[in-house]
Parts: structure tokens; C-alpha cells; sequence
């Protein structure tokens, strides 16, 4: 072979390499994206039943309970039109607390009650999530829920997620 | 009247910006000297107004001035003072200022450190600063200005986030910042090198020590961040593929491959155009890592302002910069091809490899951070990409790349042969397989393939990175700074893959509930709970609760991890009790109470974490080392007097 000839057939493995790389990337991508589903959308049966999604609202007020000195809490989740119950085992984040806008990562149970891995909540009093907040000015227009606080607050940080496990 | 005072000399800065980005590019083009030495006038004067602006807002700060919205918004009377400075960039506007502030620390560096290079190309150096400062001074002045002053005055402050009350994180932005800023000197050499029509080896030799330091303090920033954010936020993690932790990630990972690819323009006159496009794409993405942070399209920790104002703005310099320079790339690049040649294994098809296993790292990590940002923008779907898939591609192009390094660092330059070498690369190999065993199987159990591949990369790279020092030292030669920074570097990185490694393969994590009395188990550690109790902090109130762990019946430590209530913002925060070690952390964090006196709890046991941010610290500690190498600091003219003398005027 030529010089000219090895380095072609040089571009050709590195080519050959990055494209099954950026395959695989993608496949991978496929199959770790999370979707976001409204408390009516999941009451609707949009979300899947299989797969891990997220699920975004309101912690209903009085909705909270946690048997006492267990790790095992369940609460409801609302955007005023349709609810969702979730339970989840574990430390919460610290402003977790009724009233307040949440989003929750895991599955489907076979008995309608979504059990999550992940609880996030925002370290500010009057933050709601983005999410959250556009399916709250949906249901607004429509039939007149309570409008949200706020899109997003001013000086918010960041999610404090629960376990990871 | 001092912030007034400042809000002026910050209108002033943007006048004298004006006049160096007119003189700097206009005295290049004009070739007209004395247009040169105005630029140069204008730098002082702008880095003198902009550090005024800076002190009369901290000057606010430490005298309480609630007057001033900006202060009424992230300050308290009761804050300690250290954390009155911190709180200057402790939300947008403060921290836009620091921005402005370091970006003409870089340019006055540049006027300082520039002496013997020719007057031109500093020139156009100093121009395009001119022009990128003059974005950010209007930036601030026209949508986010800091002099604000609020009337009726507050009569006290809203405090700063009690997340940022934290030593680390109070010096985290203004390191973070100086890498990000940093590349934006490397950006304008680019530019001014397209602008010239012409790139000598000489350019990279020039770029290289500015490219190193803007690495150098990327690295520390980001490590420190990571550092924060195990212990403050709370939940013992420390990488959690944010999309703010990914937008400092990119350009550190493009960053690293500018640093190599400008080792081959200097020492072959190769990849010029390449190492142009790096420097182009390194600044580019500190810019939309500013923008992501900033505009609020993300969701995270550091998204302070959600003003789609400034966003936009942003957006639009953003475009206005980096499009410009695309452009003239494209019209340019044709001239910096070069002929010479270099066989299929040589240290330049491994610093080639390098740099496209880093961008193609860089990629997938852009594709996962924005890819979401689009969908939700073009109002196709609300998704987000998990963690997991981060970790899992990221490796996909890093693996391949960290076991390249391990020849790569001894690879000759155009024909590698590994005559001298090839021994101590064999014994290298073997070693590093025998080690990895033993710590795999020996030390801790077994795991998974991916552990001893993980061990495996981190001895083979940790050992090859000594081979050079130690020959030569042995065979009595001298070591130039370069290859010491270059070796120093190598092995930090073994040193975090080692890290990594035995971290996320063998932690421990358990989440219980304890009350006082009641005990539990991790791993091979009782933990056991003996008291809670209230305390008050100088703006905070917190239950603390005392841990004490034994080992065998041996004590080991006693914890004291709180959950707090800042007064003010009465927001929760964590305070995790951590008992660290080189060989572990023992981490125990409180959630929050269950009602019959015990506390919801997380336990955690993390192996060797400390050597993930030590690393992070040798590998800036050998960029370090490297720009103090020897060359970097002799004249130019004496390399190549005729091109010097005939540049300068």
C-alpha cells in the first residue's frame, strides 16, 4: 500500500468508528429521554405505562402523609383539573412541603398510583415549574382554576433532588 | 452617591472600550502607531473605570446601603461580612459586573505580557477585547445594571441565598469566570491572526500560555463547583450532568483540545486552521454557557434571571461574535493550509485522535443539553435527558481516548517508532493490568468489567505519565517545564479516573430513620444517633444532631450534621456532617423530622471521592507548570527577526 492508500483506509476506520459511535449515541438517546406529563394527561392514560416519565404539579394542600417515624410518604399531585397520587420512600428535598409546585421522576403502578425514584423542589417559596406553571394557564383559559403565582421566581436556585437510586 | 459614582465610571468604561476596540483594529488596519499606543492608553483607563465600578458596588455591600436594590435583594445586616463581598456576584447583575471586570483583568494581562510581540497583531488583540467588552458593558448597562437604587429604601435585605453562604462557593464564580473569560483571549489571537491573513508557528507559541491559564482556572473552577456542590446542596453527589455543570463542562473539554492542537501548530505548523476553529469554538461556548446560565431557558441551580430580555440579548451578541468570526474563518482558512506530512502512527495523528474524541465528547454532551431546549422551544415536547445517558456516551468517546494517551505520550513526532520507549510501555501495560486486579479483586470486590477497565486506564495512564520524568532524570537530563507540566497533568487525570472509578463502582447509600438512641449499619460502620438539639447560628437557627460512628467498636468519628433555617429567606438547608479521608468520606445528611422524634436520614460511604476534585487540582497544577516553561518567555524578535522587525512600527 501506498502512503496515500493507508491513509485512506486510516480515514475510513476513524469515520467507520465515530458513525457506529454517534449510532449508538442516538439509539441510547432514544431510549433515555424522560417526557413530562400533566396529573391529566396521566388521569387520561397519555403517559406510558412501561417507561420512566416525569410527572409535574402541585403538592394538594392537606394531601401529605407519612406514617410516623416511616420513610414511606404519599401525597397528591394536581394541576387543579385531574389528580395523581405518588408514593415515594426516602429523604425529600428540602422545600418540599403542600402547596407547593414539584416534579417527580419514575414509573407507572399497576393500581394507578405513580411511584417515584426522584423528588425535586425548588429553594424558593414561590417557585413553581416552568412545566407546571404552563399547564396551570391551560387549565386557566379553560375552566377557570386558580391562575399561577408566578412563571418562574427572581432569585431561584436549584433543584435539590432526592435520592438517586 | 457612590454607587452613583459607580454607575458613571461604568459608562465611562464602555466609552473607553469604544475608543480600544476603534483604535485596536483601526490603528492594525491603518498601520498608524500612535492609534496603537491609544489602545493601549484605553485599556488602563477602561480596567481603572471598570475596577471603580466594582469596588463602589462592594463599597454598597459593606455599608449596608439597602438603597440600592441590588444590595436590598441579596444582602441582610446580619450577613457576616465576608459574605457581603461574596454577595456582589451572588445574583446576575453583580456577577455580569465580575464578568466585565475580569475580561479587562485578561486584556490589561495581555497589554503587560505582550512586550515582545508585534505591535500589530496586539493591536488587533486588544480590538477584538474592545469589541467583546463593549457587548458586555452594554449589556449591563441596558438591561441589568446594578446601580439601581430603590426608593423608599428597604429597611433591611432580602439576604443572600443561604446556598451561597459557603466559603467555596463564594470564590467558585470569580475562578470560573477567569476560565471562561480567559478563552476570549485565545479568540481574539484567532481573530487577529484571520484578520492578518497569515499564522506562523510563532502565533501558537504566543497563544499557548493564554489558552493554558484560561484551562488552568476552568478546571479549578469547575472542581470546586463539583466540590460545593457534594457537600452543600446536600445529597453527596458530585457530577450531576446539570445543564449549567455541562456548559462549563463543553468548553473546558474544547479547551483541552485547543491546548494540544496548539502544541501541534507550534511544533509542526500543523492543524492551523483547526486550531483556529477550536479557539473559535472555546470562546463560543463560554459565551452560550453565559447565555444558558443567564437566560432562564434552563432549569437549574444557577439560573438566577429569567428576563428573556437579556437572553436575547446575549443571544444576538452572542450571534454577532461568533458569526463574524465563522465568517471569516470561512473566507480565511484556505490560507492556512500546510504541506507537511506525518506518517499514520506519529504524536500527531494522537494529539489528532485527541481532539476528535474530545469534540465528538463535546458534541454528544451539546446534543443532550440542548436538544430538550429545542424541542421545548419549537413546542414539540417537554422531555429532559437523564443523567444515566450522560455518563453512559460520554464514555463512549473517553475511554477510547484515555487509553490512546498512554502511547500518545511518548509517540515521536512525524514517525513514532517507540525505540526508547517501548520497554517501559510494556512493563507500564503489565503493571497496570497486575495493580488493577489486585485493587479489584484484593482491596475492594469485584465489581463489574467496567470497574477494572475503569482501574485499569487509571494506573496504565498514572504510570505512563512518569516514564519521561523518570528516564530522564535517571540518564541525568534536564526537564524542561513543558514535559513536567505536560507529565504532572497526565497523572492528575489518573488520578481522578482512579477516583471516579472507586467512587461510583463501590459507594454506599442508604436512606433510614434515626432517633436519638437508635443506631444503623453501612457497609462496615455502626452509625449511631445520640442527640438532638437546637442551636443558633449568627442568621440562622438549626436542629443538630450528633452521629457517632464506630468501626470494629472503634470509634472513628463523631458528626454533627444540622438542618438549618436562615431567618430571613426561611428556606431548609441541608448541612451534611462529613468525616473525610483519603481512602473514604463518610457522609450523613438530615431530611427532615417524621413526627415521633426520630429524623429521616441519609447515610453514605464514598471511596477514595477525595481524589476525584485532588485530581482536578494536579491537572491545573500542570498547566501551571507548563506556562512557566522557559520558551514562552523569550523574545520573538529573536526567532524571527526579519518578519518582527518588518510587523513592528
Amino acid at each position: 500500500m501506498t502512503a496515500r492508500q493507508r491513509r485512506m483506509v486510516l480515514v475510513g476506520v476513524v469515520l467507520l468508528a465515530v458513525g457506529g459511535a454517534v449510532g449508538f449515541a442516538l439509539k441510547a438517546f432514544q431510549d433515555n429521554l424522560q417526557y413530562f406529563y400533566s396529573p391529566s394527561d396521566v388521569s387520561a392514560g397519555k403517559a406510558p405505562a412501561d417507561r420512566l416519565f416525569r410527572v409535574g404539579g402541585m403538592v394538594t394542600e392537606g394531601s401529605f402523609k407519612r406514617p410516623s417515624g416511616s420513610l414511606e410518604a404519599h401525597f397528591v399531585l394536581t394541576d387543579y383539573a385531574s389528580n395523581v397520587t405518588v408514593s415515594y420512600t426516602g429523604v425529600l428535598p428540602d422545600l418540599f412541603r403542600e402547596g407547593q409546585g414539584v416534579i417527580c421522576r419514575g414509573k407507572l403502578g399497576a393500581n394507578g398510583v405513580f411511584v417515584a425514584e426522584e423528588v425535586l423542589a425548588k429553594h424558593d417559596e414561590n417557585y413553581m415549574p416552568p412545566d407546571v406553571a404552563e399547564t396551570l394557564k391551560k387549565q386557566h383559559a379553560n375552566n377557570g382554576a386558580p391562575a399561577p403565582v408566578a412563571g418562574a421566581s427572581s432569585p431561584t436556585t436549584g433543584p435539590t433532588s432526592g435520592p438517586t437510586t | 452617591m457612590i454607587v452613583e459614582l459607580g454607575h458613571f465610571a461604568l459608562i465611562v468604561a464602555l466609552c473607553l472600550t469604544l475608543a480600544q476596540a476603534f483604535f485596536g483594529l483601526g490603528g492594525a488596519a491603518t498601520r498608524r502607531p500612535h492609534w496603537i499606543a491609544v489602545t493601549r492608553r484605553a485599556v488602563a483607563g477602561q480596567f481603572v473605570m471598570t475596577a471603580c465600578a466594582f469596588a463602589s458596588l462592594a463599597y454598597a455591600f459593606y455599608s449596608n446601603d439597602f438603597s440600592v436594590l441590588y444590595v436590598a435583594q441579596n444582602s441582610n445586616s446580619q450577613l457576616p461580612t465576608f459574605y457581603r463581598f461574596a454577595a456582589v456576584w451572588g445574583a446576575h447583575e453583580g456577577s455580569l459586573l465580575l464578568w466585565l471586570l475580569v475580561l479587562s483583568l485578561w486584556t490589561v494581562a495581555v497589554t503587560a505580557f505582550s512586550r515582545n510581540q508585534p505591535e500589530i497583531m496586539i493591536s488587533r488583540v486588544l480590538g477584538v477585547l474592545g469589541v467583546i467588552s463593549v457587548g458586555f458593558a452594554l449589556f449591563i448597562l441596558l438591561t441589568s445594571s446594578p446601580f439601581e437604587r430603590l426608593w423608599p429604601a428597604a429597611q433591611d435585605g432580602r439576604d443572600l441565598n443561604p446556598l451561597l453562604q459557603d466559603p467555596a462557593l463564594a470564590i467558585h464564580p470569580p475562578i470560573l469566570y477567569t476560565g471562561y473569560v480567559g478563552f476570549s483571549v485565545a479568540f481574539a489571537f484567532a481573530v487577529a491572526a484571520m484578520l492578518e491573513g497569515k499564522l506562523e508557528s510563532v502565533w501558537a507559541r504566543w497563544v499557548r500560555p493564554w489558552a493554558t491559564m484560561a484551562w488552568l482556572f476552568l478546571t479549578i473552577g469547575i472542581a470546586l463547583g463539583s466540590w460545593w456542590a457534594y457537600y452543600e446542596l446536600g445529597w453527596g453527589g458530585w457530577w450531576f450532568w446539570d445543564s449549567v455543570e455541562n456548559a462549563s463542562f463543553m468548553p473546558w473539554l474544547i479547551g483541552t483540545a485547543l491546548i494540544h492542537s496548539l502544541a501541534v501548530t507550534e511544533k509542526r505548523g500543523l492543524f492551523k486552521s483547526w486550531t483556529l476553529l477550536l479557539s473559535i469554538s472555546a470562546f463560543s461556548l463560554s459565551m452560550l454557557g453565559t447565555f444558558m446560565v443567564r437566560s432562564g431557558i434552563i432549569e437549574s441551580v444557577h439560573a438566577f434571571a429569567s428576563d428573556p430580555s437579556r437572553g436575547l440579548f446575549i443571544l444576538i451578541f452572542m450571534g454577532i461574535c461568533v458569526g463574524t468570526a465563522l465568517a471569516l474563518y470561512a473566507w480565511r482558512a484556505p490560507n492556512f493550509r500546510s504541506n507537511v506530512g506525518f506518517a499514520v502512527v506519529s504524536r500527531e495523528s494522537f494529539l489528532l485522535m485527541n481532539n476528535v474524541l474530545l469534540v465528538a465528547a463535546t458534541a454528544l454532551i451539546l446534543l443532550g443539553t440542548l436538544y430538550p431546549v429545542f424541542l421545548d422551544a419549537l413546542k414539540l415536547d417537554k422531555i429532559s435527558v437523564g443523567a444515566p445517558w450522560f455518563a453512559a456516551t460520554f464514555l463512549i468517546p473517553i475511554l477510547p481516548m484515555v487509553f490512546l494517551m498512554v502511547p500518545g505520550m511518548h509517540a515521536e513526532w512525524k514517525h513514532a517508532s517507540f525505540g526508547r520507549t517501548r520497554n517501559a510501555l510494556l512493563a507500564v501495560a503489565g503493571a497496570a493490568v497486575v495493580l488493577s486486579l489486585l485493587l479489584a479483586l484484593g482491596v475492594y470486590k469485584w465489581h463489574s468489567v467496567l470497574t477494572l477497565v475503569g482501574f485499569i486506564a487509571a494506573f496504565a495512564v498514572g504510570l505512563s505519565a512518569l516514564i519521561e520524568p523518570v528516564t530522564r532524570l535517571r540518564n541525568g537530563h534536564s526537564l524542561s517545564a513543558s514535559v513536567v507540566g505536560m507529565s504532572v497533568a497526565h497523572f492528575g487525570l489518573a488520578v481522578f479516573i482512579l477516583g471516579v472509578t472507586t467512587v461510583e463502582s463501590y459507594h454506599l447509600e442508604t436512606d433510614l430513620s434515626l432517633r436519638p438512641g437508635s443506631s444503623a449499619q453501612l457497609g462496615a460502620y455502626q452509625l449511631k444517633m445520640n442527640s438532638l438539639r437546637s442551636i443558633a447560628g449568627p442568621n440562622y437557627d438549626a436542629v443538630e444532631s450528633e452521629v457517632a460512628i464506630t468501626r470494629d467498636g472503634k470509634e472513628v468519628a463523631v458528626l454533627h450534621p444540622q438542618k438549618r433555617t436562615y431567618r430571613v429567606q426561611t428556606n431548609p438547608m441541608t448541612e451534611a456532617g462529613i468525616d473525610a479521608g483519603w481512602g473514604r468520606d463518610l457522609f450523613v445528611a438530615m431530611g427532615d423530622p417524621l413526627g415521633d422524634g426520630s429524623w429521616s436520614m441519609r447515610l453514605q460511604y464514598k471511596p477514595l471521592v477525595r481524589f476525584i476534585w485532588l485530581g482536578a487540582l494536579i491537572i491545573a497544577l500542570g498547566g501551571g507548570i507548563s506556562v512557566t516553561d522557559r520558551r514562552y518567555r523569550q523574545r520573538a524578535a529573536a526567532e524571527a527577526p526579519a518578519k518582527a522587525a518588518a510587523e513592528s512600527i
